[in-house]
């Protein structure tokens, strides 16, 4: 069964992870990849869009914690966008808010880094 | 709450009042799935709101994957089993392992900004658990089995 895929592309200095379907401890694995290869390629402004995802547990959570701060290092952000509202009630319980921004839209989401100046150049 | 012959609650929507389930399963994450769609299907035969069974599927999900980890250290040839009884609108599910034994006492609540700097996670799934149901305890026979009780009152949310 096809439970969990990722996509990215890259909008200016900005890539955006695109999330589908279930993210357990048997899919994290493929979202900490995601992580892995843009930190490898120096991409570290990242937009991730949970548009499409319609599950999330601990274990993908916790992927987000193992990859913020070397990102942050690098003057980079792991920004999130468009959570349903049952997955966005998850992040709550569990009190990311405080540590990720949080957007309504992936556009918005990108703008915030526009805004920070963490895109340098412009498309 | 009795039956009321005003009632309007349809008709086609004929739900159980008892059920008696049991999963087996081996420990290996690519289970997850199965052990979540279980759990629904049970749900949709209680007739449980759509948003109670998420809370549920994953709060049997966190249970789960703290057995396959840290029962099993990731060996997945060890058996699950999952025993689901509904009655008087009291959703129960024991989830039995045979690993190692659990502390539940030693995990504290988590820390987000502790784990920021520590680059990790731990106790997410058993805050998740504790919030999301309304009763979770747990019973451990060291070196034979452990067993995670996990409650939903049905009464007024469904």
């Amino acid at each position: 069964m096809a439970e969990f895929s990722t996509s990215i592309k890259d909008k200016g200095n900005v890539s955006i992870i695109y999330l589908n379907g279930y993210l357990d401890a048997h899919t994290a694995p493929q979202l900490e990849t995601n992580f892995s290869e843009l930190i490898d390629r120096d991409k570290y402004n990242i937009v991730v869009n949970f548009t499409d995802l319609h599950y999330i547990s601990s274990a993908g959570l916790g992927v987000f914690m193992a990859y913020i701060e070397k990102i942050r290092e690098n003057e980079g952000d792991i920004k999130l966008s468009s959570m349903s509202d049952k997955v966005y009630n998850i992040f709550d319980l569990l009190g990311f808010p405080l540590l990720y921004e949080i957007f309504k839209s992936e556009d918005e989401a990108i703008s915030k880094f526009k805004e920070t100046g963490n895109v340098e150049n412009k498309k | 709450m009795k039956p009321s012959v005003n009632s309007k609650r349809p008709e086609t929507l004929k739900t159980k009042n008892n059920i008696d389930k049991k999963l087996k399963i081996q420990s290996r994450t690519e289970n997850l799935s199965v052990i979540r769609e279980f759990i629904q299907s049970a749900a949709e035969e209680v007739g449980m709101k759509p948003g109670v069974t998420e809370d549920v599927m994953l709060a049997v999900d966190e249970a789960c994957t703290n057995i396959m980890k840290h029962a099993y250290k990731s060996y997945p040839d060890g058996e699950i089993l999952l025993k689901l009884k509904y009655s008087d609108h009291k959703l129960t599910i024991i989830i039995v392992d045979y690993g190692n034994s659990f502390h539940p006492e030693n995990v504290p609540d988590p820390d987000l900004q502790k784990y920021y700097r520590q680059h990790r996670v731990g106790g997410l799934g058993m805050y998740l658990m504790k919030t999301l149901m309304d009763e979770v305890s747990y019973n451990s026979v060291p070196g034979k089995y452990n067993e995670v009780y996990l409650t939903k009152y049905l009464n007024n949310s469904h």
